[in-house]
């Protein structure tokens, strides 16, 4: 079940980057095309009462791929609307997600300098 | 009154409990005891925007319920006793703040109903000749403060409760004609370093077991006395796990024991995995169901142990263990 | 529209994405039946393997065999994140190990960041049907 539904949804993000290759774009843009895509109908899935039901079956199926992290970004924003509009859903985004940005982003960073490291041959350092 | 071996207090001039109310929410309308309570609600804001105050509103209507139920004004009654699952307990606070009653805040987790009776009972052996004991909880609201947002996609553990979402009442009377409390056992606060929040049951087993134990020996009563010894919310992981805890220590309960988060629930249509839980838990199961079998005399001495949790969200995340505690009150006709 | 319909639906293609992307969450669904993970961290994991076997070039080949199947999963984006590192500093040096990454990433967090608060505006959580 899990490995169907995480299936289908790379390879709804397969053709999606499909369509976006046989209309010229390069790689680097249908990929983030891609993300913005599955993104934006995690979040309306998620806006509409409908992406827990999904989750519950489909598990890591749907938690893996890129719809997970967007399914962690609304559902806090949704729960704390009661708390304002700043601070209840801007606020409160992250509380599941943050991580996420914090840990992913900070590798790069760090695999950027470690890169840097072993090839200041071929770089210019500053 | 007077304290009888190590932790149980006998009452002289036992109180009653003179009327009971309960309200529920949409789930467990739909369970094994609908029919038994007061008011049944179809969704759960109830007209209200958050769940927060929807849970006020369920308290509020719940205590007015009771309290018109029982024909002693409000004026009459004497203090209140309240508490629920949210922090700073504002369930309980803010849902009875028109009542003009004298408020004792009490937080026990789930145990709060039957802490509340306590220290009820307790008054009216003193000052008091009406008391009023109130519980809420709310599924929403528990799982927005302690677990996760509602529409994330992930998935419960087998081993996990659901919250149940309505309020219980009673108001106890000096001078009555029963049911009686007869005797309280206050628990003690049992940490036998259980951390997995997902299994509530298996940490506060401990802990009724121990409150169990404790009553029997003050009482030098054996559990065949009872008609029925019930627990708030052990669920079936816990049922089973105490069950076994206090065979081992010689007492057999398995014939009179059950649980009121197994009996809100039907474990098969509902998918709520372990039970119910919650402050509500025991507050509607005895409100609705057991009060009604006291007052019929189906059951005429019923021996009610809730458990509570006592952690917040800060804790498990600061990887400490889950302290449980249980409180026992004897109710006879 | 000279979309060749045949290349979008390569069932070579969309094969290898879909039993890549289906093993990858099976592992994931193992760190949730068998640890005591929440989802949280089990993303951090992902998101951070991601990028450090993308750091070492392994996960390039992973990608070149299954596509989205490789690059949906949080993974991927992980993976998008070290590659988008690299390449900045290839161009700018050291500034580029800080700008690379959410520089790659821009267009998914934007996504999430705006859908997020579009969605949260226009729902109403409700109870889990359960």
């Amino acid at each position: 079940m899990l490995f169907g539904f995480g299936g289908l949804i790379c390879s709804i993000g397969q053709i999606i980057l499909n369509i976006c290759k046989e209309r010229g774009f390069d790689t680097a843009t249908s990929g983030t095309i891609v993300s913005i895509l599955l993104i934006g109908i995690s979040a309306f899935l998620t806006g509409l009462n409908l992406f827990n039901k999904i989750g519950k079956f489909a598990g890591a199926g749907s938690l893996i791929p890129i719809t997970g992290f967007a399914n962690s970004i609304v559902s806090p924003a949704m729960e704390y609307k009661s708390e304002g509009y700043v601070m209840g859903v801007g606020g409160k985004m992250f509380t599941v997600a943050g991580p996420v940005l914090v840990f992913g982003i900070s590798t790069s960073i760090l695999v950027g300098i470690i890169y840097l490291i072993f090839n200041t041959q071929n770089v210019t350092l500053v | 009154m007077k304290k009888v071996g190590n932790q149980t207090i006998v009452f002289d001039n036992p109180p009653t409990i003179l009327e009971c109310a309960s309200i529920v929410g949409p789930k467990e309308a739909k369970g094994p005891l609908a029919k038994y309570f007061d008011q049944t609600l179809d969704d759960e804001f109830w007209g209200e925007k958050t769940w927060e105050k929807a849970e006020s509103k369920i308290i509020k209507e719940t205590v007015s319920n009771v309290i018109s139920k029982s024909g002693v004004p409000s004026n009459k009654i004497d203090c209140m006793f309240a508490g629920d699952l949210l922090n700073q307990c504002i369930s309980s606070s803010f849902g009875l703040r028109e009542l003009n009653i004298p408020f004792f805040g009490v937080f026990g987790a789930c145990s709060t109903f039957v802490e509340s009776m306590s220290l009820g009972a307790i008054c009216t052996e003193s000052f008091a000749e009406n008391v009023l004991c109130a519980t809420s909880s709310h599924f929403c609201s528990a799982e927005k403060q302690f677990r996760f947002p509602l529409e994330l996609g992930n998935q419960r553990p087998p081993s996990s409760q659901w919250t149940v979402t309505g309020s219980g009442a009673a108001i106890l009377t000096k001078s009555g004609t029963g049911p009686y409390i007869t005797h309280i056992t206050p628990g003690k606060i049992v940490d036998m370093g259980i951390k997995d929040g997902n299994n509530m049951g298996a940490a506060m087993a401990p802990a009724f077991a121990d409150t169990l134990i404790a009553h029997f020996e003050d009482t030098r009563r054996n559990p065949s006395y009872y008609d029925a010894i019930i627990s708030g919310d052990l669920g079936y992981i816990g049922k089973d796990i105490v069950i076994d805890i206090l065979k081992s220590k010689g007492y057999n309960i398995k014939s009179n024991y059950d649980d009121c988060g197994v009996l809100i629930f039907d474990k098969n249509a509902q998918d709520t995995h372990s039970g119910g839980s919650g402050c509500a838990c025991c507050g509607t199961v005895f409100s609705g169901y057991f009060f009604k079998q006291l007052k019929e005399k189906k059951i005429k001495k019923l021996l009610l142990i809730a458990t509570g949790a006592l952690m917040n969200s800060t804790t498990s995340q600061q990887g400490e263990s889950i302290p449980g505690i249980a409180h026992a009150i004897s109710i006879e006709v | 529209m000279d979309i060749n319909w045949a290349n979008v639906f390569d069932w070579t293609v969309l094969l290898k994405c879909f039993v890549t992307a289906g093993i990858i969450c099976v592992i994931g669904q193992i760190l949730i039946d068998k640890t005591k993970l929440t989802p949280a961290k089990i993303l951090v994991i992902f998101v951070t393997t991601g990028a450090i076997l993308g750091g070492f070039g392994v996960y390039q080949y992973l990608v070149d065999f299954a596509g989205a199947g490789a690059t949906v999963p949080l993974t991927g984006f992980g993976y998008n994140l070290a590659k988008g590192a690299i390449e900045a500093v290839q161009e700018m040096g050291l500034v580029g190990a800080f700008v690379g990454g959410v520089k790659a990433a821009a267009g998914g967090i934007a996504a999430a960041v705006f859908f997020g608060y579009l969605a949260a505006l226009i729902s109403k959580p409700k109870m889990k049907k359960q």
